[in-house]
């Protein structure tokens, strides 16, 4: 899907939230001591943070970033899993933080862990089409899962919002497609009312997680006429380190194109987060004339695809922290203090 | 105008009085005050009660009490100031009074506080602060006093041990006090190893739940000595004023307007200074809010309130007696009556009547009613020349 | 059940930390005014207050935590200086209660605040954290 006029990133905002647990220190719980875990910890929300106040944290480093007037913000989307409420928008909460307020179009997203992409890719559309200047597309998460649960291990809390509009000079990248591939997979779901996620244990790999990114990849590939080794970076949504490192081999690319944006061993599955935040850590270091590619997944199942090519360093002189410094900021809390934060204590 | 004198007194004892309601509080203190004045009627009710519309969901309180009392038709008026209801009462009364308007005025101070949670408790004592921008950042109101303790500490390099002495103090005059919720004697490492209520202030430092009710009556003084009474306590000056309700907007001076403004407006009323004092009735809802009104008042210099309280200055043979019935610590803080609880003891002070606690040659009393942190204060001066 | 129009109504101050000014005297206030306090002015106007200040005095909330704020225990309020002059009553968050110290430098963040069980609404609203170095 090309735009018919090209449309860029203005500025990008990640947020990861101070508290880290060892998955060690999970697997201490459970009696699962010394197993190797491929995520060595992952980030968990504060008591009073959940996916809009990290959405708002995000949406204010990008805005901080960007310099432009909140008004002329014409849309806001929320792609998550874990809206505060099953009924209100989220978006209206984070355009009223952040100053947007009232002449904008805002809506929430659900796609599992690709709300975020569908997100970006809708502002895309309208920013092409001409009828918004700027868009707020926000992947976030705190992501959910049940005590003991193999995702219990994995999944992390954090979020990227991303403000797009017509490509200028003065643009972080552009966009020059994104291709979309979904099909009715249950792999992972969550039924309404229920606290947390299930899934189809290994079902959730091959028919699900590899053959959507494995297609959107090769069709954007196929729609652009580029080779996996046209690309400096490839991000893919990061579920745990053997999927995204295993498709990348699938698709042709090298271990060097993804280590950049692999945050899952110090970051967690930050859910509709994980593939944006992975994509702010590539743009916090990669270089004009670079090129990226990132692809989502949701389970249900989708994913979304973009090729992205960079034009200026944002950072100079930015008063933004990076990702890595983000990472490195960061407080232990022990499983107690966990189930704590993350609700599983009912009072 | 007129002179106006204090012609009866009474309270019940502070504490949890489980078997008594709101009414039989405000029957008991009233009803001892009238016995006090030799009379059975009054003109009008004045009062003074700070959460019986939360805690209790009981308004109207005027007329609660006048009909509580078996009197009827005549004018009630109910006054809410927190922890300044009564003295604000007080107040009211005497000024009415004071113009001729009204004859005999009875005051009653009323909490009835542990008929609820200390959720509800709580939730009553920041009713006196604003609701949207500080009860919504989840402070509490010992959790208040502890940013003033903090920052009162750091800026005059005062230590905890010689704030919490006011705690101390309180208890050892409490102890003789037969109204008083706490009698039991204290150390000051006792109340520096108490559980934390809000760092750096220790429960032991601060008031807490409490049922009680003060009464007093009021008259000119003609009418009084017409009514043979001797010796008569008089009212030698009465004010109250305001702060803003904000407290980071005023916390840096660690010094309340309301309560220099208040003592400025009585001395003037009263027309000497506040080295006549023979005795304060203060109002320490935290121990810090003692030592800072201690300052406020005139008593001692800025930053130096702490080192009078351990150098003995507020005992009841030292330079200025304080507290002299345990205070709002000791005697207990049932918050809308405690004004009027202060007043009662001035007045038993003044007549000779305070017992083992009785300050030598008492002329003149002060006593210093403070709301929250300082946005509302009264001071009354009390004499018997 | 919190009042959702009471909440709604101060929505844009405290998500986004809004005073107000006095255009006579140019005195600056958080919570806003309608009066000017020093001049007597009745022309205020919306002023967006900085987002970074220091801890000017703090107090650890321990017990008996209003309702809906149980959950957070223990928690920091302090008293911070805003950059331009301006206290606000604030908690602290993402610290310990033991790294807390008179001075430190604090920036604006954006919470949940208050929630009282799972069927009201969710009130969010500014509180500051440590800078990030």
């Amino acid at each position: 899907m090309k735009p018919e006029r090209l449309v860029g990133i203005v500025s990008y905002g990640g947020y990861i939230p101070i508290y880290r647990v060892k998955t060690s220190e999970i697997a201490r719980m459970w009696g699962r001591d010394g197993e190797t875990l491929q995520t060595e910890e992952v980030a968990v929300a504060a008591m009073d943070e959940d996916s809009v106040t990290m959405a708002v944290e995000a949406a204010r480093y990008a805005l901080k970033r960007a310099k432009i007037n909140p008004k002329e913000i014409g849309a806001i989307y929320v792609g998550s899993e874990s809206k505060p409420y099953a009924v209100k928008s989220s978006g209206t909460i984070v355009a009223e933080a952040i100053g947007a307020s009232p002449n904008i179009t805002a809506a929430d997203f659900e796609f599992a862990c690709k709300g975020g992409t569908e997100a970006l890719q809708t502002c895309i559309g309208l920013i092409a089409s001409g009828m918004i200047k700027y868009g707020l597309a926000i992947g976030v998460d705190t992501g959910q899962a049940a005590p003991s649960d193999e995702l219990e291990y994995t999944v992390g809390c954090g979020g990227a919002a991303f403000l797009v509009g017509p490509k200028t000079d003065e643009t972080v990248a552009y966009f020059e497609a994104s291709t979309s591939y979904v099909t009715d997979t249950p792999d992972f779901w969550r039924r309404a009312e229920r606290p947390y996620p299930s899934h189809a244990r290994r079902f959730t790999g091959e028919p699900a997680y590899f053959r959507h990114i494995v297609n959107a990849t090769k069709n954007l590939m196929a729609e652009l006429g580029y080779k996996p080794e046209d690309f400096d970076y490839a991000v893919f949504h990061q579920p745990n380190l053997k999927f995204p490192l295993k498709a990348g081999l699938m698709l042709g690319f090298t271990r060097k194109q993804l280590e950049h944006g692999l945050l899952i061993p110090s970051l967690g599955n930050a859910y509709a987060g994980s593939a944006l935040l992975g994509l702010v850590a590539v743009l916090d270091v990669a270089k004009p004339g670079q090129r990226i590619l990132l692809a989502s997944y949701g389970s249900g199942s989708g994913s979304d695809a973009f090729s992205i090519v960079v034009q200026n360093n944002p950072y100079r002189g930015n008063p933004i922290p990076f990702i890595s410094q983000m990472l490195k900021r960061k407080k232990y809390i022990d499983y107690a203090q966990y189930v704590k934060h993350r609700g599983k204590i009912v009072f | 105008m007129h002179r106006v004198a204090v012609i009866g007194v009474g309270c019940t004892r502070v504490g949890e009085l489980w078997d008594k309601s709101l009414k039989d509080l405000i029957v008991e203190s009233a009803t001892k005050a009238l016995d006090d004045a030799g009379i059975d009627k009054v003109d009008i009710v004045y009062v003074g009660n700070a959460y019986s519309k939360i805690l209790q969901t009981q308004g109207n309180l005027g007329s609660f009490t006048v009909d509580s009392l078996g009197f009827e038709g005549i004018p009630a008026v109910s006054i809410e100031a927190a922890d300044c209801s009564g003295s604000l009462a007080f107040h009211e009364a005497y000024k009415a009074v004071r113009s001729g308007l009204v004859g005999k005025a009875l005051v009653v101070g009323v909490e009835k506080m542990s008929d609820s949670s200390p959720e509800e408790v709580a939730k009553a004592l920041m009713s006196c602060e604003d609701q949207d921008y500080v009860a919504f950042t989840g402070v509490t109101q010992p959790g208040l006093h502890a940013l003033v303790l903090r920052l009162y500490m750091e800026t005059f390099k005062v230590k905890h041990e010689e704030i919490a002495e006011f705690t101390v103090k309180a208890h050892k005059n409490a102890s003789n006090n037969p109204y008083a919720q706490f009698k039991n004697p204290l150390k000051v490492e006792d109340v520096l190893r108490s559980p934390i209520l809000a760092d750096p202030l220790r429960l032991l430092e601060y008031t807490t739940v409490a049922d009680g009710s003060a009464a007093l009556v009021l008259c000119s003084i003609e009418e009084a000595e017409k009514m043979g009474k001797k010796p008569v306590v008089e009212v030698l000056g009465s004010a109250s004023a305001t702060d803003k309700l904000y407290l980071p907007e005023r916390i840096g001076k660690l010094s309340f307007n309301a309560t220099r403004e208040a003592a400025k407006k009585a001395f003037e009323e009263a027309k000497f200074s506040v080295d006549k004092v023979n005795f304060v009735e203060t109002h320490d809802s935290s121990t810090i809010m003692g030592v800072i009104s201690l300052e406020d008042l005139g008593f001692v210099g800025k930053g130096r309130g702490a080192s009078l309280v351990v150098e003995g200055g507020i005992e009841i043979d030292g330079k200025i007696p304080t507290n002299t019935m345990g205070g709002s610590k000791g005697r207990g803080n049932p918050v809308g009556a405690t004004g009027v609880y202060q007043l009662v003891e001035a007045v038993l002070q003044l007549r000779g009547e305070a017992g083992k606690n009785q300050v030598k040659d008492a002329k003149i009393g002060l006593t210093h009613t403070i709301a929250g942190v300082g946005n509302f204060a009264t001071v009354n001066i009390l004499g018997c020349l | 059940m919190l009042s959702a129009p009471r909440y709604w109504r101060e929505i844009r101050y405290r998500y986004r930390l809004i005073g107000s000014r006095c255009l006579k005297c140019g005195k600056i206030y958080f919570p806003r005014r309608l009066v000017c306090a020093v001049c007597g002015s009745r022309k205020l106007e919306d002023y967006k207050l900085s987002e970074k200040g220091k801890i000017k005095t703090f107090t650890v909330i321990r017990r008996s935590p209003p309702l809906g704020y149980e959950k957070n225990v223990p928690y920091v309020v302090a008293v911070v200086e805003l950059e331009d002059g301006v206290n606000v009553l604030s908690q602290i968050v993402d610290v310990s209660p033991e790294e807390v110290k008179i001075g430190m430098p604090v920036e604006l963040t954006f919470r949940k605040v208050r929630e009282n069980g799972k069927e009201g609404i969710i009130e969010y609203g500014f509180k500051f954290r440590p800078i990030f170095e």
